[in-house]
């Protein structure tokens, strides 16, 4: 879909530019993602690459994150996908897992017997700290975004907070947050969107 | 720490299946199949020690990529607590990469098939007033999920006067990413130091 790349590259946005070019990227994203790859993949790809805005990125975060499945490799299906089919959806996903499954059980060969030591125990809760800052901080970027929704400002905060207050506060199961308060956002999304045709 | 294990073609099939049927449950992330792998490896079919269960998570937090590869960790577990443990040598560690491959693929097919088809679908439709909305109305969900997360992370530290160093680095963190673009490995490298030394 060589279209998708073009109409990009004229809106003065990039694209991958070949199948290895996803393999490579989405590797070398991997493997700077540690206790998850969230953090990195707003940066890679929008901050740096450009092949996503800002908008888009919450678009398509969106969509990986109520389709079952692990989120970025959902994501980079997606983003794959888009440029070149099942094969760029592939060598996405390829690069995404192939290098961190292999680091991984070498690690796990290596630190076996060692991970219930207090030094590594204590690395861990430091490095945990610090990732759930990286995924907060992800957040608070991606609400510039919301500017552009058609549901307006405050009705966005709106259903930002009471998302919040479901899962933070009061731990409903992901599950009800995402079936009641999706569809009523949608809704109402799709009403706001009719009004703009009119207006 | 291990188990002694004889692990039949129909074991190994049970465990693809199972994990076949996480697969498309796994909404949020697979990390919210966990409990119930729990449930099917270490207290019903006893092919994972408690143990190795909770390790496996923390290690794949710890090591570069998405967090299913505390699958395959699992996945290596079995197979090697199967070989006889990582002293019976290769053909333990022919069974741990069977044991990775089938927990792999198994968790990924349904879930990535799915995204695949319909990602597609509504590429091609993406100018439909349903699309748009349905992308509209999930992004403050979405955003709010992410603060969330970060929010439950940290709180999981129960003890205020013990944990408060852990919620400052995680403020700390916050503050910095969104304002600066310092290289995220500098500050994970930083909480592990901080961590291993036992400043938090």
């Amino acid at each position: 879909m060589s279209d998708n790349a073009e109409a990009a590259n004229s809106a003065g946005r990039k694209a991958p530019r070949s199948k290895t070019d996803l393999f490579v990227s989405f590797t070398l994203l991997a493997l700077q993602g540690f206790g998850g790859v969230l953090a990195v993949v707003q940066r890679e790809l929008v901050d740096k690459k450009q092949w996503l805005t800002l908008d888009e990125f919450v678009e398509d975060w969106s969509v990986a994150q109520i389709l079952p499945g692990p989120n970025v490799v959902n994501l980079a299906l997606m983003i794959g996908g888009r440029t070149f089919g099942l094969p760029g959806a592939l060598a996405a996903l390829a690069g995404l897992l192939l290098a961190p499954t292999v680091l991984v059980l070498l690690f796990a060969a290596a630190v076996a017997g060692v991970a219930d030591t207090p030094v590594a125990q204590g690395m861990l809760r430091g490095m945990g700290a610090v990732s759930a800052g990286l995924i907060a901080a992800v957040g608070i970027k991606l609400m510039g975004a919301l500017k552009n929704n058609p549901m307006g400002r405050w009705s966005c905060l709106g259903v930002a907070a009471l998302t919040f207050t479901a899962i933070a506060l009061l731990r409903l199961p992901l599950a009800w947050v995402l079936l009641s308060l999706g569809p009523l956002a949608s809704i109402w999304a799709w009403h706001c969107l009719g009004q703009g045709e009119l207006a | 720490m291990n188990i002694a294990l004889t692990l039949t073609f129909n074991d190994w099939w049970s465990l693809f299946l199972h994990f076949i049927s996480l697969s498309l449950l796994a909404v949020g992330g697979a990390i919210t199949t966990a409990p119930d792998i729990h449930r099917y490896l270490v207290d019903e079919q006893h092919w994972l020690t408690d143990t190795q269960f909770t390790s496996s998570i923390a290690l794949a937090q710890g090591a570069p990529g998405p967090n299913v590869m505390f699958v395959a960790l699992m996945g290596w577990n079995v197979g090697l607590n199967a070989g006889g443990g990582l002293a019976a040598g290769w053909p333990a560690v022919s069974l741990a990469l069977l044991g990775v491959v089938v927990t792999m693929v198994g968790i990924m097919i349904p879930s990535c098939t799915l995204t695949f088809v319909a990602t597609q679908w509504a590429h091609r439709n993406r100018e439909l007033r349903a699309v748009k909305a349905f992308k509209a109305g999930m992004a403050p969900i979405v955003i709010a999920l992410l603060i969330a997360t970060g929010w439950l992370l940290t709180g999981s530290h129960e003890h205020p006067a013990l944990d408060w160093p852990l919620w400052a680095l995680t403020a700390v963190t916050t503050v910095v990413v969104w304002k600066t673009k310092t290289h995220l490995l500098v500050l994970l490298g930083l909480g592990a130091f901080l961590g291993a030394m036992g400043w938090i």
